[in-house]
């Protein structure tokens, strides 16, 4: 696999998932923007890239504020030519039994792990649509299939992203631009880190490969979707789960 | 210099793949032309940059002949 000459945006890159995508993507050659929402993840961004001998830097970005994506969309373009793939990573979780769930923590959810995608798709699409090639891969979840208690508002999200990316992938298939999604089963970064142990356990316990899985799982998936051996998957949800879901 | 209409018949050649004998001043892109909806988005994001300009979204919905793409260049622009 080759991604010489791709430009790739990849939201959330300062830890975790999204920096073992743009490591990887790096890797095979592709000139890689990862974001970060402060000044300092973007300069560590900037500098792991450089330390592995790959192409292109951190920026600031935040995937709620239109004005901020406009802005990085721009940047990329004129600093290192129209992004030609773009990775949704960017999420968070605000977990809550529904009966206590309060709107900000379902509104924030849905903006940044849903209203991000649509957007930051919008803003790349026409140098996609120019250039009659693309990705747009979008990480979502196992629990926008399976459900997960104190999640109704993650989970929504997660599924909500998969309908996006089926009707978009039928909207611009004609133009060579493919629309996919990865879908994570528990995977080992701060945001499980946070959950408690014994959950943990019972998590582990409950996937066939023993294990949880590592970023660079979910890095190949989306590497793959990315290029162009996978040129002829799209609409299509690949999930990385260790088996704890088999659709 | 050619002229606006030339410059706007040259855009819509290109991005349908028509000929320049289809693209009559009364054709209409969806009917006469065979384009798509994701077709007439193109168009007039090529006639944005062809003329250097934006387009609103409502006005660009308008823009559905050969002869509306034409009027709207030359009421927009100068
Ligand atoms: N870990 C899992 O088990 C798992 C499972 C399924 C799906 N996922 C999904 O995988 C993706 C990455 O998860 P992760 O575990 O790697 O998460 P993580 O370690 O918590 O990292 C989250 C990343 O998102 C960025 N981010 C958060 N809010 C943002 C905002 N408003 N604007 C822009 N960037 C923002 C963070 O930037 P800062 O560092 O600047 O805060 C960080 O880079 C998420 O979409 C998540 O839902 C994860």
């Amino acid at each position: 696999m080759n991604l010489e000459q791709q430009i790739a945006l990849v939201t959330g890159a300062s830890r975790g998932i999204g920096r073992a995508i743009a490591l990887e993507l790096g890797r095979l050659g592709a000139t890689v923007v990862g974001t970060a929402t402060s000044e300092t993840g973007a300069q560590a961004i900037s500098a792991y890239l450089a330390e592995a001998g790959a192409k292109g830097c951190g920026m600031v970005l935040n995937v709620t504020d239109p004005v901020s994506i406009e802005a990085v969309v721009k940047a990329v373009g004129s600093d290192f030519g129209a992004p030609t793939i773009l990775v949704n990573n960017a999420g968070i979780t605000r977990d809550n039994l529904l009966m206590r769930m309060k709107d900000e923590e379902w509104d924030e959810i849905i903006t940044t792990n849903l209203s991000s995608v649509y957007r930051l798709s919008k803003a790349v699409i026409r140098g996609m649509m120019k250039a009659r090639q693309g990705r747009i891969i979008t990480v979502g979840s196992v629990v926008g299939s399976t459900g997960n208690p104190g999640q109704t508002n993650y989970a929504a999200a997660k599924a909500g992203l998969l309908g996006f990316t089926k009707s978009l992938a039928r909207e611009i298939g004609s133009r060579g631009i493919t629309v996919n999604a990865v879908a994570p089963g528990f995977i080992d970064t701060d945001m499980t880190r946070a959950l408690p142990a014994e959950q943990r356990e019972a998590l582990v316990r409950s996937i066939p490969l023993e294990r949880l899985g590592a970023p660079e799982d979910i890095a190949h998936a989306v590497a793959f979707l990315a290029s162009p051996q996978a040129a002829y998957i799209t609409g299509e949800t690949l999930h990385v789960n260790g088996g704890m879901y088999m659709p | 210099m050619s002229s606006i209409e030339e410059r706007v018949k040259k855009i819509i050649i290109e991005q349908l793949g028509v000929t320049e004998a289809q693209v009559t001043n009364d054709a209409s892109f969806v009917d006469d032309l065979g384009a798509d909806s994701l077709d007439t988005v193109e168009l007039v994001m090529a006639l944005e940059e062809e003329f250097e300009c934006e387009i609103p979204d409502e006005d660009a919905e308008k823009i559905t002949t050969v002869q509306g793409a034409i009027d709207y260049v030359t009421a927009h622009l100068g």
